[in-house]
């Protein structure tokens, strides 16, 4: 064994490699735990079937309904509405295709159905050390447990179920450190818009991101899964972080994390998944937590992005006009102020119960602005039933919000939560894409404290402007 | 997948930078479960207006877009999702090649796994092809090489693994099946670590 220091991603990508990589071939990488959902996995079952094909590891696939689904309540009848009859056949279809090839599938009577990438670290099932891999670029997320994870395409699927292995090449290291400390208000999401507005959306391409520093380590599980989130914003193949005493805490108990001696044992080869002292990484950034402000961004990708009050940047070139005028900004204005007319709270980014809090405890005990429709979507029917229990449902009725189903419904509008044209949507989400939200739908990407102050103002809002516990603190 | 070694034709531009998957298909357009056909979609709300005719003014419903097989697009194509009903659509769409001065990893692999050929050039050679849309051009997936119509030559880097499965039209799941012997040593060494 070589005693070279290796940074967290060698560590990992050596753990899993059948076969290593030549200039001539891929290295053939083992994957872990697969993530199945019912939008980009059709395709690669009929491949399966067509070349009369099994599932290799069934027990380790994890199947969930999220993308498609509706988040509406059932209808008089008990049935779902789905937004189209293709919708529903696909569903049906992958309810078809795991009973077919064995695989269990979080469906309509799980009570841990949701969000693919939601439920993963809710059930333990996503675990440090582990490759990881689903057909959702967002898979970048269960990266925030020092897990190799990544999304692919259908395809590789295909692959993945047939062989339990991917063709990969490694990608390269790129160390992000941040040091200091967030300021109060201030959230992973604003950290995750500030790093893509500093590096730029294609600023990660052919690298993984490993976060690092004390900002980061300060950070709980559910920030750390927003930042990873956004790893692939920045172009990213994913994000990583070394697994702490944080990480374990929030593991242990759950339903499929390791118990007793296994935990132990678990827990002490864990405390290795870290990059040495020395390690090289390809590239490095560095910056300050307390340089990260509320930051949303303004354009039609996510590294156009400023913070709440400072005034919209110029255009720098055509492209970035007609962003501009796509989402009627105007250079040299700050955001704040802009009516609002959707504020979307949910998403692989920010649809877990500290997300939901955060926002129930400015929205508590006030109305949001009669202009606005506000959504909420809890990221899972776990997520759902704890803020039930903790009433965050009736803190968002009562403040004028719909309490929905799970799914991720707004953030990619294939359910038929969509926004008509020219509307603006505050949206917690992690594409502001042209159209991404409904054609023509123009999207905010906010943290849910900003969305929060946005559904109360209606307008592009502060949060830091309303104290909390219902007493206004300036207008 | 069919295989691909030269492609002759004339270039369509799409000189937007950051084209992102929700802009090559729409991501209502998803709920399907095949994977043929998606061509109608690709760049669905650039090609039609919201009243469902064509949009005269966008670059690829042009005279002389018609059956152009290779777009040239602005940088960082293929950004965001890792659907890969984007290469579907792009395919079906008649387009089988993608140059550009950076694209995006997920859609790249994904690109090349169908037998779209997604590839990188200079910045220099990129603005040039970006500045001259309709030029017909040789791609020679072999030598790795692209001819102008003035004589003049570009050359292109690709993985030669993704060259050799091109050019072959090599089953990457076949090739990974090959490999099942030294699957089953790697799970049975890990069982037993465990």
């Amino acid at each position: 064994m070589s005693t070279k220091p290796r940074t967290l991603l060698d560590k990992l990508w050596d753990a899993h490699q059948v076969v290593a990589e030549t200039a001539a071939t891929p290295g053939i990488l083992y994957i872990d735990l697969h993530l199945i959902h019912e939008v980009t996995t059709p395709q690669a079952f009929a491949e399966l079937r067509q070349r009369g094909l099994s599932v290799r590891r069934p027990e380790r696939v994890l199947a969930t309904l999220d993308h498609s689904t509706p988040t509406s309540p059932r209808d008089q009848q008990g049935q779902h509405v789905y937004a189209t009859a293709e919708a529903a056949a696909q569903v049906e279809q992958l309810e078809t295709n795991c009973m077919q090839f064995g695989i269990r599938l979080h469906g309509w009577s799980s009570q841990h159905r949701g969000i693919v990438h939601v439920i993963g670290p809710e059930l333990g099932a996503t675990q440090p050390g582990m490759t990881i891999v689903c057909g959702d670029s967002h898979t970048s997320t269960h990266g925030a447990f020092g897990a190799l994870a990544f999304g692919i395409g259908t395809t590789e699927v295909g692959h993945v179920l047939a062989t339990q292995c991917l063709l990969q090449r490694k990608p390269r290291n790129f160390a992000i450190t941040v040091d200091g400390k967030l300021a109060p208000g201030v959230t992973a999401k604003d950290l995750a818009l500030h790093l893509i507005g500093k590096i730029g959306v294609n600023g990660g391409t052919g690298h993984v991101l490993e976060y690092r520093g004390s900002a980061i380590a300060a950070l709980d599980m559910e920030q750390r899964m927003t930042l990873c989130n956004m790893s692939i914003e920045a172009g990213a193949r994913a994000g990583l972080i070394a697994p702490d005493e944080t990480t374990f805490a929030y593991l242990q108990g759950r339903p499929q994390a390791p118990k007793g001696e296994a935990w132990d044992s678990a827990v002490a080869t864990w405390r290795e998944l870290h990059s040495d002292d020395g390690a090289r990484f390809d590239r490095e950034l560095r910056f300050d937590a307390a340089d990260v402000r509320p930051t949303i961004s303004y354009g039609t990708h996510p590294g156009m992005v400023t913070t709440l009050h400072a005034p919209v940047p110029a255009a720098k070139d055509l492209q970035e006009r007609r962003a501009l005028e796509y989402m009627h900004v105007e250079a040299g204005k700050p955001m704040t102020g802009m009516p609002v007319d959707i504020v979307f709270l949910g998403s692989c980014t920010n649809s877990r119960i500290g997300d939901l809090r955060a926002a129930a405890e400015l929205l508590r005990g006030r109305k949001i602005a009669s202009s606005v429709r506000m959504l909420v979507v809890p990221g899972s029917v776990a997520v759902q039933r704890e803020a039930e229990h903790e009433g965050l449902d009736q803190v968002f009725r009562a403040a004028g919000a719909e309490w929905r189903e799970p799914g991720c419904s707004m953030c990619i509008g294939m359910n038929g939560d969509i926004a008509r044209p020219g509307q603006l949507v505050v949206s917690t989400s992690n594409r502001n894409f042209e159209g991404r939200q409904g054609p023509g739908a123009r999207t905010v990407l906010a943290s849910p404290l900003v969305a929060a102050a946005c559904a109360l103002a209606g307008r592009i809002a502060d949060p830091r402007d309303y104290a909390m516990n219902g007493t206004e603190q300036a207008a | 997948m069919k295989p691909l070694t030269m492609i002759r034709s004339r270039t369509a531009v799409l000189a937007h930078e950051n084209i992102d998957t929700d802009r090559i298909i729409p991501a209502r357009f998803l709920t399907t479960t095949q994977r043929e056909g998606l061509g109608r979609y690709a760049f669905h709300d650039w090609r039609y207006r919201a009243d469902g005719s064509l949009d005269p003014s966008f670059a690829l419903n042009k005279p002389n877009a018609k059956g152009c097989e290779i777009l040239i697009a602005g940088r960082n194509f293929g950004c965001g999702s890792s659907r890969e009903h984007a290469p579907w659509a792009l395919l079906d769409y008649g387009f089988r090649a993608v140059l550009c001065s950076e694209i995006a990893d997920i859609f790249r692999s994904n690109a090349l796994r169908n037998g779209l050929l997604a590839v990188v050039l200079s910045e220099a050679e990129h603005k040039y092809l970006l500045k001259h849309p309709g030029i017909e051009l040789a791609i020679d997936v072999a030598a790795g090489t692209i001819e102008l119509p003035d004589g003049g030559r570009f050359r292109f880097e690709i993985d030669d693994f993704a060259r050799h499965c091109l050019l072959r039209g090599v089953d990457q799941l076949g090739f990974l099946q090959q490999h099942t012997a030294q699957i089953d040593a790697f799970e049975a060494r890990r069982e037993t670590r465990a």
